[in-house]
C-alpha cells in the first residue's frame, strides 16, 4: 500500500488556511436553518438547509461565475473496518484497518461534479470529494490516508455510505440566483450526536476564492437518551438498576400467574 | 410501533420484540429452560449486534428464572446447599466468562465466538437429547419403558473426594463435579447469553444423579444468580445491557411461559425432550450455516470510541 500523504491533520489545516489567506473580493455569507436539532425517540431523519449568498465588491471581476463545495464534517471518532475471510472452511474476521479520529458523519456537496469545478491538483490540496477528504489509517507506526482505491478505505466509505451516515452529491446545491445558493442536508436515523464543522469553500475559474465556516449541534433528548447515558456513566447503578427490574418483573409475574 | 433501543442504537417494533418474547417464553415454560438459546440468536437475526443480544438476554433470562424459583420455592423443591455450592462455581466461572468476552470483543473476535460456541454446543446437545428421545418414544412404543433413574449406581463421580451431604435432594455427593458444572455453566452463559438450563438439567440428572423433585428448582436458581451477576458485570464492564429491550423481553417472556408451561404438561415427557433436541439442534445448524457461506458483505466497521 502506498501512502499519499503523510500529513497530519493539523498540518493539512494549515495549509489549506494559507492557501485560502489570497484576499479576494467576495465574501460569502451563510446560515444554517437549524442550529440546534433535537433528537427524540421518533425522530427518523430530518433535513437542514443551509443558505447563503455571495457578496461582491467593487474589484470583483463581472459576470463571473461561482461553483461552491459544502463539507459537512461530523463529530470524530475511532472506527475499526475488519474484513473476513474463509479461514478452516469458516468465514471469520482476519485482517483489521484502524481509522483514526475520522468523521462520524460525512457529506460532500456541490452544485455541479467536483471534476468540473476544479483540477486533480485542486481537488487534492483543497480535500474536495470523498475520494480526497483524509482519513487518516493506523498504517503499521505511521498515521496516513491511502489511496483512494485501496480495499479497507472504500469498503469504509461505502459502508458508512450504506446507513446514510457519508455522502456526497454533486447535484445538492443549488444557486437561485448567480449568487444565492441554498443547499439541503439530509440527517439520517442513526445520526452521531455532536457538533458539525459546516466549511463551505467558493470556486471560480477553478480557483478556491474564499471560504467560510459554520457548525451546528445536534443534541438526544428524552427517556433513551437518559438510559443511554446513565449505562455508560454510571455502569454500576445502571446495571443495579436492570437486576432489580428483572427481579421485580419476575416477582410481578410470580404473582400474577399464581397457580396455587 | 416503532421504539429506539439506547443501547443496541437500532429502531425496532416493539411488537416484534414482544411476540418474539413471548414465543421463546412459551417455549421456556414448555421444556422449563430459561430460552437464552433461542432468544440471542433472534435478537442477533433481527439486527442487533452479537454483544447486545448476550448482555440484554442475561437480564430477561434472570426475570424468567426468578418467576420460576419463587414458584419451585413454595413447593419446596429447591436444595439450598446444592444450590450453594453450584454458586459458589457459577460465579467464577461468569466473571471468567464476562472477562474473556471483553477480551475477545477487544479483538473483533467476540460474534465469531458466539457463533462458534452455538454451533458446537448445540449440535452437539441437540444431537444427543434428539437420540436420547428418539430411542425412548421407541422403546415406549415397543412396551418395555426403562426406567429414567437407576437407583444405586454409582458412577466415577462417586469416587471423588470432599463428599458433603444434600438433605433435601437426599444425595451424599463430593462438591468438585458440582463446581465444575456450576464454573462451566457459568462461563457459557456469560458468553452465549444462555441461562444453560437446557445443559445443566441434564448434566445433574445423569451425572450428579439429583433426583427430578429439586433439579430443576434447583438449576433455576443457579441460573438466576449467575445470570444477575452477568448483567451486572456487563453492565459495568461494556456498557452494553439494553435496559430498554430487556424490559419488552421481560414482559413477553414471563407471560409466554405460563401458556408454555399449561402446554407442556399435555405432552408426554419423551416427546418433550425429543421436540427440545430438534429445537437446539435446529438452532445450532442454522449457525453452522452462516458460518461456512460467504457473507454478502466481507467488512465491519466498528466504533472503538475517542468520539470528541
Amino acid at each position: 500500500m502506498k501512502a499519499r500523504a503523510l500529513v497530519i491533520p493539523g498540518l493539512a489545516l494549515v495549509a489549506a488556511t494559507m492557501a485560502a489567506a489570497p484576499a479576494h473580493a467576495e465574501k460569502l455569507i451563510v446560515s444554517v436553518s437549524n442550529h440546534r436539532v433535537t433528537v427524540t425517540p421518533n425522530y427518523s431523519g430530518e433535513e437542514l438547509v443551509l443558505f447563503g449568498s455571495v457578496e461582491k465588491d467593487a474589484t470583483t471581476p463581472p459576470n463571473r461565475t461561482y461553483d461552491l463545495v459544502v463539507t459537512i464534517a461530523g463529530p470524530r471518532a475511532d472506527m475499526v473496518t475488519r474484513r473476513k475471510e474463509r479461514k478452516f472452511g469458516i468465514w471469520i474476521n482476519t485482517d483489521s484497518r484502524q481509522f483514526l479520529q475520522v468523521p462520524s458523519y460525512l457529506a460532500i456537496f456541490s452544485n455541479r461534479p467536483i471534476d468540473a469545478i476544479a483540477s486533480p491538483e485542486v481537488q487534492r490540496r483543497q480535500q474536495l470529494g470523498m475520494n480526497n477528504v483524509v482519513l487518516t489509517q493506523r498504517v503499521g507506526t505511521d498515521y496516513a490516508d491511502v489511496v483512494p482505491n485501496d480495499p479497507f478505505r472504500s469498503a469504509f466509505v461505502r459502508l458508512r455510505s450504506q446507513h446514510g451516515l457519508y455522502r456526497e452529491s454533486s447535484s445538492a446545491v443549488t444557486f437561485l440566483t448567480p449568487t444565492l445558493f441554498r443547499n439541503g442536508i439530509p440527517l439520517p436515523a442513526e445520526v452521531p450526536i455532536g457538533t458539525y464543522n459546516v466549511d463551505i469553500k467558493l470556486f471560480a475559474d477553478g480557483q478556491l476564492v474564499t471560504r467560510t465556516e459554520t457548525a451546528f449541534e445536534i443534541v438526544k433528548v428524552g427517556f433513551e437518551q437518559f438510559v443511554a447515558t446513565s449505562s455508560r456513566q454510571n455502569g454500576f447503578a445502571y446495571g443495579l438498576a436492570t437486576v432489580m427490574m428483572a427481579l421485580m418483573t419476575g416477582w410481578m409475574a410470580s404473582i400474577v400467574f399464581r397457580k396455587d | 410501533m416503532q421504539l429506539f433501543l439506547p443501547i443496541a442504537d437500532i429502531p425496532v417494533n416493539v411488537f416484534l420484540i414482544l411476540a418474539m418474547g413471548a414465543a421463546v417464553g412459551f417455549v421456556s415454560g414448555m421444556f422449563g429452560i430459561g430460552g437464552g438459546f433461542l432468544m440471542t440468536p433472534l435478537l442477533i437475526f433481527v439486527g442487533i449486534s452479537p454483544a447486545v443480544a448476550v448482555a440484554s438476554v442475561s437480564s430477561h433470562i434472570a426475570a424468567s428464572s426468578m418467576s420460576g424459583a419463587i414458584s419451585y420455592w413454595r413447593r419446596r423443591s429447591i436444595d439450598p446447599a446444592l444450590a450453594a455450592v453450584l454458586l459458589t462455581g457459577g460465579s467464577i466461572g461468569t466473571a471468567m466468562g464476562v472477562w474473556t468476552f471483553t477480551w475477545l470483543r477487544s479483538l473483533g473476535q467476540l460474534d465469531l465466538l458466539i457463533a462458534l460456541s452455538y454451533v458446537i454446543l448445540l449440535t452437539s446437545v441437540g444431537g444427543l437429547m434428539f437420540w436420547e428421545g428418539l430411542r425412548a418414544m421407541l422403546r415406549a412404543s415397543r412396551g418395555n419403558p426403562v426406567p429414567m433413574r437407576r437407583s444405586g449406581s454409582h458412577s466415577w463421580v462417586h469416587g471423588l473426594p470432599l463428599k458433603m451431604r444434600f438433605k433435601r435432594s437426599k444425595i451424599y455427593l463430593s462438591v468438585i463435579p458440582v463446581v465444575a458444572i456450576g464454573l462451566l455453566i457459568g462461563f457459557l452463559g456469560a458468553i452465549m447469553g444462555i441461562g444453560g438450563g437446557f445443559i445443566l438439567v441434564p448434566l445433574m440428572i445423569y451425572l450428579l444423579r439429583v433426583p427430578t423433585s429439586t433439579v430443576i428448582g434447583t438449576s433455576m436458581v443457579l441460573t438466576l444468580v449467575t445470570m444477575l451477576f452477568a448483567t451486572m458485570l456487563h453492565a459495568v464492564t461494556n456498557h452494553l445491557v439494553d435496559a430498554v429491550l430487556a424490559l419488552i423481553l421481560m414482559v413477553g417472556g414471563v407471560t409466554g411461559a405460563q401458556f408454555g408451561a399449561r402446554a407442556g404438561q399435555k405432552i408426554r415427557g419423551e416427546h418433550l425432550r425429543l421436540l427440545l433436541g430438534l429445537l437446539v439442534l435446529a438452532v445450532g445448524v442454522r449457525f453452522a450455516f452462516e458460518l461456512g457461506i460467504k457473507p454478502a458483505e466481507l467488512f465491519t466497521v466498528r466504533e472503538t470510541g475517542g468520539a470528541t
